[in-house]
């Protein structure tokens, strides 16, 4: 048990690549944080940094008060989950999770006990004695959760665990994970580019870009009040719609550059004539009665069962592409809708993408 | 796939039998030849079938020795060919395994150039540096000793080279586990890398005892003491006696005791031989 805390944490790596470039962050004891971003942006440059497995080039990382920057990753009292889980091929289950115990020199007993409750809560006890290769995708998962669990961290640390099981399994997975970590109450550091996981499994999440921490907060502020077009593209799926667009005189409308209007709910008299991004997630978007709202072309239509997602562009802007999430079905043969935008909409700086 | 076409079965099958044949025959020979007196091999005609003299030839070139090449007994001839060939095939693989852990794990300066070195060094066979390290050994008093015998055979760039290409495709993480794990280097090592190595090390294991066990041209440079001889160039002495015919009844003997000892390594490790070759345990 321990709180995390980074703070002006840099990378910089031999070959003069500027991975991360400052990222504070605290995170509380028994808290789930997740790092998400897409691919490259250095999410598990940040985690190996807390691991210990890549030097910190700047800043500090502090666990349960004590700096660990210079200590060596088995020293930092933490524990790893790897994509490809990092199994020892050769040794059995038991061993797997027993190593890392016996190179520390705790007595047998203890190991046995520590091994045998560990795999009671993940429910590999039948597989004590087998070989990773004779295991599942899913089980080899729970074996490598079971290494970190026996080590009784303060820090759980997690490198994309899931991304190499199917579909169903990542599901069921990633609920027994974040019921194991509730159940544990071990702060946990979890890295993902799967914004869906990101959003079910986090207390608070971290999106990056680039080696910066874009928004940090919980699921729903991050995607009720995104800071940055950035944000409001990477959280919610399908990906919010951004308009160009112009605020109108007396800030209570937004005059599309495609050349229909939205209403703000709040005025924003401040805003008047400036040039913005209007961002409306695809759910916020509902059909309209005709001759009001905008004209959306259809050029897809998806059917998801419960919801139906029309994929088009606005009359008077070909290039942009809009979609629209509608509850339940959607008659076919339309080629236009008419739709509004509900009171859900965010204005963003066209030039910087920041949030006004 | 298995194709069922009859004629190509039988084709294929009479190519097999040939091959067997052309292998098997000489061995077949050698044997027989073993098992007779002098003289049935000398008037002129092969025999076919084993003769009663097994346990007489055996037991003479067990003993005494065939007293025209000097009278070593094989026996001895054979635990120093044995000697040798363990002392180059362990040293080979010791060494080799250690090189390649620190050209892949360690960040040390002149890596790249190290490995380079090492890797050179294959162009430079015993065979075409034979006069220098032949100097060398026996400026260092070594000639007549084992370790003369084995140690500049030792030096091994394939089998380091092999040993890194391997650890190569070693993933990342495992040693990150075991970092994490408190494992330390030696640790790592000792745990997960030589065990993971271990067809490898097999396969390399017979293909070196073979190379040691077969080596001629330097045994026969650095020992002039008798009870150096090794088996092959024991063989090639007997063949060449001063003065008289060579037994060949003992000559053949002395041969299929020297095939005896790479035979028994190849049976032994042949499991984890073909493993090393066939599959990568990851
Ligand atoms: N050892 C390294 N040396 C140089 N650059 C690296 C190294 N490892 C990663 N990078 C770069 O750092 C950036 C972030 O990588 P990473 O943290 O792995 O991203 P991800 O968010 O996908 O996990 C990438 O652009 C990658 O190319
Ligand atoms: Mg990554």
């Amino acid at each position: 048990m321990a709180e995390l805390h980074l703070s002006g944490v840099q990378k910089i790596y031999p070959n003069g690549y500027h991975a991360i470039h400052g990222i504070d962050l605290g995170v509380a004891d028994g808290e789930f944080i997740v790092l998400v971003g897409p691919s490259g942006c250095g999410k598990s440059t940040l985690l190996r940094m807390v691991a210990g497995l890549e030097t910190v080039s700047d800043g500090t990382i502090d666990i349960g008060g004590r700096v660990v920057n210079n200590l060596e990753p088995a020293d930092r009292d933490i524990a790893m989950v790897f994509q490809n889980y990092a199994l020892y091929p050769h040794m059995k289950v038991y061993d797997n999770m027993a190593y890392g115990l016996r190179n520390r020199g705790m007595a047998k007993d203890e190991i046995d006990r520590r091994v045998r409750e560990a795999a009671g809560i993940l429910e590999i006890e039948p597989m004590l004695d087998r070989r990773p290769n004779q295991l599942s995708g899913g089980q080899r998962q729970r074996v490598a959760m079971g290494r970190a669990i026996v080590r009784e961290p303060s820090v759980f640390l997690f490198d994309e665990p899931l991304s190499n099981l199917d579909a169903k399994l990542r599901v069921q997975m990633r609920v027994e994970i974040k019921r194991l970590q509730r159940r544990l109450g071990i702060t946990s550091l979890y890295v993902t580019h799967d914004q869906v996981e990101a959003m079910t499994m986090a207390d608070r999440l971290v999106v990056m870009n680039g080696g910066r921490a874009e928004q940090i907060g919980t699921p729903i502020e991050l995607y009720d009040r995104p800071e940055t077009t950035f944000v409001a593209t990477f959280i919610g799926s399908p990906s919010m719609n951004l308009l160009e667009g112009t605020v109108a005189e007396g800030g209570t409308s937004v005059a599309l550059d495609s050349g229909a209007s939205i209403n703000l709910p709040d005025p924003r008299a401040d805003l008047a004539g400036r040039s913005v991004t209007l961002g409306v997630r695809p759910e916020h978007l509902t059909p309209a009665a005709d001759g009001s709202g905008m004209t959306l072309r259809l050029d897809l239509v998806e059917a998801l069962g419960a919801d139906t997602l029309l994929h088009g562009h606005l009359d008077g802007d070909e290039r942009r592409l809009v979609t629209v999430r509608l509850s339940g079905h959607f008659a076919p043969g339309q080629d236009s809708v008419q739709v509004a935008a509900t009171d859900a909409v965010h204005l963003f700086d066209r030039e910087t993408g920041g949030r006004i | 796939m298995v194709e069922n076409r009859p004629y190509l079965t039988v084709l294929s099958h009479l190519v097999v039998i040939l091959g067997i044949i052309i292998t098997v025959m000489p061995i077949w020979i050698t044997f027989v030849a073993s098992t007779h007196p002098i003289e049935h091999i000398m008037d002129g005609t092969i025999p076919m079938w084993p003769g009663d003299k097994f346990f007489e030839n055996y037991a003479t070139v067990l003993g005494a020795g065939v007293a025209d090449a000097g009278g070593i007994p094989v026996g001895t001839m054979l635990f120093n060919s044995l000697v040798m060939a363990l002392s180059i095939t362990i040293g080979k693989i010791a060494i080799s395994l250690i090189a390649a852990y620190a050209i892949v794990y360690f960040d040390f300066p002149f890596r790249m150039a190290c490995f380079w070195l090492i890797f050179i060094t294959l162009m430079l066979p015993v065979e075409v540096r034979i006069l220098p390290t032949f100097a060398v050994v026996a400026n260092l008093g070594l000639l007549n000793s084992y370790v003369g015998l084995s140690l500049p055979l030792i030096a091994s760039a394939t089998a380091t080279f092999l040993f890194r290409q391997f650890f190569l495709t070693v993933p990342e993480e495992l040693a990150e586990a075991a970092r994490i794990d408190g494992a330390g280097p030696w640790k790592f090592f000792k745990d997960i890398l030589l065990p993971l190595s271990r067809t490898n090390i097999a396969a390399l294991f017979v293909i070196l005892f073979i190379y040691g066990w077969n080596q001629y041209l330097w045994p026969l440079l650095v020992t002039t003491d008798e009870s150096f001889y090794t088996i092959v160039m024991g063989i090639q002495r007997m063949t060449q006696a001063a003065e008289s015919l060579p037994l060949w009844h003992l000559v053949m003997a002395t041969t299929m005791l020297a095939m005896l000892p790479p035979v028994i390594v190849v049976v032994v490790m042949q499991k984890l031989f073909v493993k090393g070759l066939v599959e990568t345990e990851k």
